[in-house]
């Protein structure tokens, strides 16, 4: 047996002298190509200037108008400022709408998900379905509100709002709200949910099939579990989008900025209210109140809670590209059925 | 041995199930069916009586729009036309005026600054800024709409409009930071974010051998962006074009917030005032007067006006995917 | 040797033993052509050998590219270390060794494809022409230097946009751009196709999209693509490693007969593909240049015991 012999390297260096080329230099460029260069530069730049300045301005006067007291008080309409107190009840108000929002849209939509990536039978039917969710993406909030104010004014479904003396039904309160906040997420929900199901690999499916497994077997104990991060991110993007909508608060939940409940148990849900979102446009010079620093405390914690929201949301994603992925699906950036 | 999950081994149960299953989730997807097509069809015939007695017309000018709608809400409808009397073209330019440069300059900025991110910054810049512009795309448009009427609008109408510009024209409006301007500067901030995160991620995912091929060839790294990268995301690009797009037209209230919320008929044959007269588009409209839905005439209006806008929302999503059918063709996708 | 200093050395080189003298192709001998078994001596040329010589003859051998005491770095590690070469138009140089011996690296220095790399580092001089190609624009210097890689790597665009790319790009004196779709562009395009091999089986329709074209069909548009702006040397990366061996056989074919026009340098992993078409051979070894010489030299009569090693097959 031949002995294996070690071959030690050179370990010098050259004895000439060394260069570092850098990056290719557009001295060279045509004049053209340099300024688009230059353009790209100078955009990026300010890209980032005017990404700054909206942070820093929204947190600057954030902080310098948003008062610990106010998280906890009601809002009390007064002339003067000081006393009208804070906006406990928009805060409650965006934490029910959304609890309402995504309770509706997370099983809705992870189960047309289902579905269309498992099922899709009749063809006709599932891509009719497709282009439905694609349009109810792109449909205005306020087209959805008006909607939502139409259906929900009959009076057979006024139970889920205030009904007045007369007999008319208002058609607003946290419960006709949330549910038209529940069809508007529907379509993110969806998407995150079939573009995870879609990534996963065949072999789970077809593995479970092998052992004689019903798909609705297979979904409920395989695919759903694999799939746990992603749905997880769509529901916490539904939860952002949601969180961030006025048109539907305004018109389907009244445009005032205490908590009117309704009487009964489900008093509160049929009542109206404010959230964060149409209690920043009350008090802003469009609105009744014009009390331009309640405004930019409420805004800033409405940016909190979606900075919260988005932190989440990447927190679950952190170790998986696929829920990664699921999260731009989500936003209807890469609708899997418009590639 | 019977595994996990099944309760009833007996193989018919078992297919009952998963056909149950299967309805019972493809009722939610037929909901979801039923829901938009309700909608569809509920908004078309509320909508119906306000274009019936307009005809094509509504789409044109004459008076307006907010005189037309205070004489429905008074229930006196303006001389010599019925109650349903409605001409929607001031606010129909006003949405034109404020999206269409709203659109443009975002797509212009946000190739250049996606480029520029990917391509040519350093990568401690683009790793502090891309988490930025992923969270600027999740704020609600509201607060944008407050920065836009408390910072930008002051300081437009400090800076901009001089007092005699606003003499000159005081007679027929008042010339103040919230007008047109302001609003396609807010709404272009405001959709910047979403298209710079498509088109970054977009050209991120341009494989690498293709720019190396490029460069072994003598192309310039611009013009591999140009020729090889960009158009590799530019179904991207498109289908983010499309979304900023849908999202401008609806935005109802922070242009109601900042654009002038009057129904101005802005003038471009006024020079540069042009730039500074207030303007409403139609989803802001809706959303001003959603006060008065109970009233008839008003209602059908309004309900018109939403037409429309479903309409724009449903051609939108065709002509994308329309155009990326036909770019998909050369490359992977 | 104590284990210390055993640490500072890469680990030794594991070694087959033989019991023949080194060829790298021995001959399959008798008619039936099955059940060939070890000779020691070939009886006959190889089939290898006799596909060399009816290569085609080529007039003149003209130098094109020198390379003096070259060292390339990327990051702390010099991965070439001090090679001396000459590249030469009218023949065919092959740069073969294990992997991690430099030879790609070395490959693209030569059109400065290194530098698109961060932290790249650099000694010696290479020189195109008589010129040092650092004081050429790089651009310039890609276009007479081309390079064909190891992955088939065609554009999303149609097979003439591919072919025509780096024409189109070209900017002649005034700084404008020709039109993709002048006489002259279409003319090279045609001609590149042709001198590939490419252009019967392409030419009805030349719009069709690149991506596909089967792997070797690519591969040979992407030669095209890069003799396209008449190169005076083409570069070539283990070109038919991602590919079946008739298309290996075509690409070969074709190298053999681009050869009088081009220069060119071709990285391989596959000895019998070096014997087949090169000129001269390089032999480089974690960084050094082992052997080089002419390719009958070194591999029937290898001057380095490393060499002989190699070509023998054991180790690589």
């Amino acid at each position: 047996m031949v002995a294996p012999t070690a071959d030690a390297p050179i370990s010098r260096g050259p004895s000439l002298p060394i260069a570092r080329p850098g990056r290719e230099s557009t001295r060279s460029w045509p004049l053209l190509d340099r300024g688009f260069y230059w353009a790209c530069w100078a955009t990026g730049i300010g890209l980032c200037l005017i990404a700054a300045w909206v942070v820093l301005y929204m947190m600057v006067k954030g902080l310098a108008f948003l008062e610990p007291s106010m998280l906890v008080t009601s809002p009390k309409p007064e002339i003067t400022q000081q006393g009208s107190g804070g906006f406990f009840d928009p805060i409650v108000g965006t934490f029910v709408i959304v609890a309402i929002g995504t309770a509706l849209a997370v099983p809705i939509g992870m189960g047309i998900a289902v579905w269309l990536s498992e099922y899709a039978r009749p063809g006709w039917l599932a891509r009719t379905v497709e282009s439905a969710l694609e349009t109810l993406a792109g449909v205005p909030s306020v087209v959805l509100a008006l909607f939502g104010l139409l259906v929900f004014s009959r009076g057979f479904l006024g139970f889920l709002s205030e009904s007045s003396v007369s007999g008319g039904v208002t058609g607003t309160s946290f419960l006709t709200a949330g549910v038209a906040m529940g069809v508007l997420a529907t379509p993110l929900v969806v998407a995150a949910n079939y573009e995870a199901l879609a990534l996963l690999p065949s072999r789970l499916r077809e593995g479970s099939h092998a052992l004689g497994k019903t798909r609705i077997t297979t979904i409920r104990y395989v695919l759903l579990p694999a799939i746990r991060a992603s749905s997880a991110t769509g529901g916490v993007l539904a939860m952002g989008r949601i969180v961030g909508d006025t048109a539907i608060i305004t018109i389907l939940l009244g445009g005032g900025v205490n908590t009117e409940p309704n009487g009964g148990f489900l008093g509160l849900l049929r009542g109206t209210g404010a959230t964060l979102t149409s209690y920043i446009f009350y008090e802003s010079p469009a609105g009744e109140g014009n009390s331009h620093e309640k405004a930019y405390a409420a805004a800033f914690v409405l940016l909190l809670i979606v900075l919260a929201l988005n932190g989440l949301a990447v927190w679950i994603a952190r170790d998986r590209s696929v829920a990664r992925r699921s999260i731009w699906s989500a936003f209807g950036w890469d609708l899997p059925w418009t590639r | 041995m019977i595994g996990f999950g099944q309760r009833a081994p007996h193989p018919h149960a078992a297919a009952r199930r998963d056909r149950r299953a299967e309805l019972t989730l493809g009722a939610f997807a037929v909901g979801v069916l039923v829901v938009i097509a309700a909608m569809v069809v509920t908004v078309a015939i509320k909508a119906w009586p306000s274009f019936s007695h307009n005809g094509l017309a509504w789409f044109g000018s004459g008076a307006e729009p907010d005189a037309s709608m205070r004489a429905m809400r008074d229930s006196t409808p303006l001389p010599g036309h019925s109650i349903y009397y409605f001409r929607a073209w001031p606010l129909i330019w006003g949405t034109i005026v404020t999206t269409l440069p709203a659109v443009l300059i975002a797509l212009v900025v946000s190739t250049l600054a996606a480029v520029f991110l990917t391509e040519f910054a350093p990568s401690a810049v683009r790793r502090t800024v891309e988490p930025v512009v992923r969270l600027l795309a999740g704020v609600p448009s509201i607060i944008y709409g407050l920065i836009g009427i408390l910072a930008l609008a002051p300081w437009i109408e400090h800076d901009f409009i001089s007092n005699s510009r606003k003499q000159s024209v005081i007679y027929v409006v008042q010339l103040n930071g919230n007008n047109l301007s302001t609003g396609a500067v807010i709404l272009a901030v405001m959709i910047l974010p979403i298209m710079v995160a498509i088109t970054m991620n977009a050209l991120a995912a341009v494989p690498g051998s293709w720019k190396e091929g490029s460069a072994a060839l003598g192309v310039n790294r611009w013009r591999t962006i140009w020729r090889v990268s960009l158009r590799t995301a530019r179904p991207a690009i498109v289908a983010g074009l499309i979304l900023a797009t849908a999202r401008a037209l609806g935005e109802a209230v922070m242009l109601d917030l900042v654009a002038g919320s009057r129904d101005f008929n802005a003038n471009p044959l006024d020079g540069l005032t042009f730039l500074y007269e207030p303007v409403r588009p139609l989803a802001a409209t809706i959303f001003q007067e959603a006060g008065g839905l109970n009233i008839g005439a008003l209602s059908h209006t309004l309900y018109a006006i939403a037409a429309v806008l479903l309409v724009s929302a449903t051609l939108l999503s065709l002509a994308g995917w329309a155009t990326k059918r036909s770019i998909a063709r050369f490359g992977v996708l | 040797m104590g284990s210390a200093l055993d640490s500072l050395t890469p680990p030794p080189i594991r070694r087959i033993a033989l019991d023949r003298a080194p060829t790298v192709a021995p001959a399959p001998t008798g008619g039936n052509g099955h059940g060939a078994t070890v000779v020691s001596e070939p009886s006959q040329p190889s089939r290898a050998a006799r596909l060399r010589a009816s290569r085609p003859p080529v007039a003149s051998v003209r130098e094109r590219m020198q390379l003096e005491s070259v060292w390339l770095a990327y990051g702390e590690n010099w991965v070439v270390r001090d090679v001396s070469l000459t590249v030469r138009e009218g023949e065919v140089l092959a740069l073969i060794g294990a992997s991690g011996s430099g030879k790609t690296t070395l490959l693209r220095s030569l059109n400065r494809l290194t530098e698109i790399t961060e932290g790249a580092a650099r000694a010696g001089r290479v020189t195109l022409d008589g010129e040092d190609v650092h004081s050429l624009e790089v651009n310039s210097l890609r276009r007479r230097v081309s390079m064909v890689f190891q992955q088939p790597n065609p554009f999303p665009m149609s097979i003439f946009d591919n072919v025509a790319y780096s024409l189109a790009e070209q900017s002649p004196a005034r700084g404008r751009r020709r039109r993709r779709r002048s006489p002259e562009i279409e003319q090279a395009v045609i001609e590149a196709l042709r001198r590939a091999g490419l252009y019967e089986e392409v030419a009805g329709d030349l719009g069709r999209p690149a991506l596909r074209l089967s792997g070797g069909q690519q591969q040979r548009l992407c030669i095209a693509r890069a003799l396209a702006a008449k190169p005076e040397v083409l570069l070539l990366d283990e070109p038919c490693s991602a590919l079946d061996p008739i298309s290996t056989a075509t690409i070969e074919e074709l190298i053999v007969s681009l050869r009088s026009q081009v220069a060119i340098v071709i990285v391989t992993h596959n000895l019998q593909q070096a014997f087949r078409v090169a000129d001269h051979v390089a032999f480089m070894h974690l960084g050094e240049l082992v052997e080089y010489g002419a390719a009958e030299q070194v591999f029937d009569r290898p001057t380095q015991e490393r060499t002989r090693e190699y070509v023998s097959g054991a180790f690589g």
